[in-house]
């Protein structure tokens, strides 16, 4: 029954010890420690917040970019479409006009070659008929001096006129 | 000196201090019995081992920090022991301090079986059976406030937790998120499990104006618990003046805290016929009163009971070493193991007495505090009405 009797002298020690601890503990360390751990967890949590947004956002920006990309790629490719087409076009126009061209001048070259090959024609023939009436003068000179050679030649030019 | 210099030199000193004690204290309370029997010149027969005598010898508080006993010529041995200092106060006389070094003069027999002291000192002298206890020679009342062995061993609890928290709590700077290191990491787990564990369910939104003190409850049993396992070390948890002072403390917090809605329920229960009222009231507060009582046995048995378990297997080699020495060196293993596995048990107990003296304070504050949501809100509900 000893055992069961609390001895006065060890409870009251006990009591202060145990009150000086916990208002010292309350002061220095319990104080401190628990607003720094919760001060701890808030940042924690916040900075978890945190992350998960930015993580949140950096995933739209980059399914933005994505979209950005393609939009980009499918305007290169329509621009490139284009550019050919207007390359093509223009190569073509140039084709039909440098065959217009040509034709051009090959028309005029054959129009000025047919008016020389006319010219020249008309001056040949010029030359040949003086060179005709020359020698018919020449020799209408000499038949003339007889009355049957005039005849004859009469009847000659008489000929040439129905034949042209 | 910072701690953790310091740290390595305690556990050295209490490791001497306890395996010299632990191989040598059983020898020596064993020839301290057979010296005292050995005055009286007689009962040779009782020479073996008074094992009663043994174990509460051990666990009970004493004005002395024994610690072995050498065997000096013709029989009479030599006690080891560090006299502590005796603090009296006897009305009339006024206080009294003095070392227990002055009750020197051996022990003579009373008829009551009383170990009574041979040298008295300023009119006080010892009596000596399960507990020691200093009487004054006139027969008037004599407090004891003495720094017991279980008082030295307090004090040395109370600067190792006050050195282990203080030096944790500088680590933490104001405004600084940092992660914590070393004894910071053992520490947070403690604290985070007495938080949400034992406060945040009990005390609900209320719970950090009572962490403080529940912080304190547990590490002051568990530090407490756990010198007292070291070997030497004082049965200071397992006293009972201790665990009535603790759950006093938690008793008068809750009292002191109790709201109306917690009185209100106890002494005029709503919804009970009158009749049963009569019977129900004087229950509820005999319940009140029992809490703090319950608290109280609860921790002094479990840690009694260790030591007395770890005693009493430790005790079997010097039973058996007593009926013949072979027998006894050969029960060394078996006891050993038992003695280590108690050891261990003791460990887990020593933490899980805390917890619940801590978890059963948080649920008795939190039962006076509680807010009476449910019934309240109804009456005002039909009031409105």
């Amino acid at each position: 029954m000893d055992l069961l009797t609390p001895e006065l002298g060890l409870f009251f020690w006990t009591l202060i010890a145990f009150l000086a601890v916990f208002f010292i503990l309350r002061k220095f360390a319990w104080g401190p420690i628990l607003s720094s751990l919760g001060e701890r967890e808030k940042g924690i949590a916040d900075s978890i917040a945190t992350a998960q947004r930015v993580k949140a956002e950096m995933a739209q920006m980059k399914s933005e970019n994505e979209k950005l990309m393609a939009q980009a790629r499918e305007e290169r490719s329509t621009m490139l479409k284009e550019a050919k087409e207007i390359k093509d076009r223009m190569i073509n126009e140039a084709k039909e006009q440098a065959k217009y061209e040509a034709n051009k001048i090959i028309a005029d070259a054959q129009l000025q070659i047919q008016q020389q090959k006319n010219a020249a024609l008309t001056e040949v023939k010029n030359e040949i008929g003086n060179l005709a009436v020359e020698v018919a003068g020449k020799i209408l000179r000499q038949e003339l001096a007889a009355s049957k050679g005039q005849e004859a030649y009469m009847q000659l030019l008489s000929e040439d006129i129905k034949l042209n | 000196m910072s701690f953790k210099r310091l740290f390595p030199l305690l556990i050295l000193a209490f490791g001497l201090l306890g395996f010299t004690n632990s191989s040598f204290a059983q020898e020596a309370e064993n020839h301290e019995i057979a010296h005292v029997e050995g005055t009286e010149g007689a009962h040779e027969e009782k020479k073996g081992i008074n094992i009663t005598e043994l174990v509460f010898g051990h666990v009970s508080d004493s004005h002395e920090w024994h610690l072995f006993s050498l065997e000096g010529e013709n029989g009479h041995e030599k006690e080891i022991a560090m006299p502590l200092p005796v603090i009296v106060y006897r009305p009339g006389k006024g206080l009294s301090v003095f070392s227990y070094g002055k009750f020197h003069g051996g022990w003579y027999l009373d008829e009551a079986g009383n170990h009574i002291s041979n040298t008295s000192y300023d009119g006080l002298y010892v009596e000596k059976n399960m507990k020691e206890k200093i009487k004054s020679e006139d027969g008037s009342q004599v407090y004891d406030f003495s720094i017991t062995k279980n008082v030295l061993s307090m004090i040395f609890s109370v600067i190792i937790i006050l050195m282990l928290m203080t030096s944790a709590a500088k680590k933490y700077k104001k405004g600084e998120i940092a992660a914590p290191k070393g004894f910071q990491n053992a520490l947070e787990v403690a604290i985070f499990f007495i938080r949400d564990e034992v406060a945040k369910p009990n005390l609900g939104h209320k719970y950090a104006k009572y962490l403080p003190m529940l912080l304190t409850v547990f590490f002051f049993i568990w530090v407490n618990n756990l010198l007292g396992l070291l070997p030497g070390g004082a049965n200071f948890t397992g006293n009972i003046a201790v665990t009535l002072c603790l759950s006093l403390i938690s008793f008068i917090v809750m009292v002191v805290r109790a709201n109306s809605h917690f009185w209100g329920h106890l002494l005029n229960p709503p919804g009970v016929p009158t009749g049963i009222k009569f019977l129900l009231v004087p229950i509820e507060i005999i319940s009140l009163f029992i809490k703090p009582v319950a608290l109280t046995i609860r921790l002094f048995a479990n840690i009694l009971a260790g030591h007395i378990v770890i005693l009493c297997v430790i005790s079997l080699i010097f039973i058996f070493g007593a009926l013949s020495k072979g027998v006894g060196v050969g029960f060394v293993p078996v006891s050993l193991v038992f003695a280590v596995f108690m050891f261990f048990l003791e460990l887990l107990v020593a933490a899980i007495q805390a917890f619940i003296f801590t978890n059963l304070t948080a649920v008795f504050i939190g039962q006076a505090i509680e807010e009476g949501h449910g019934h309240d809100e109804a009456h005002a509900e039909a009031a409105h009405h």
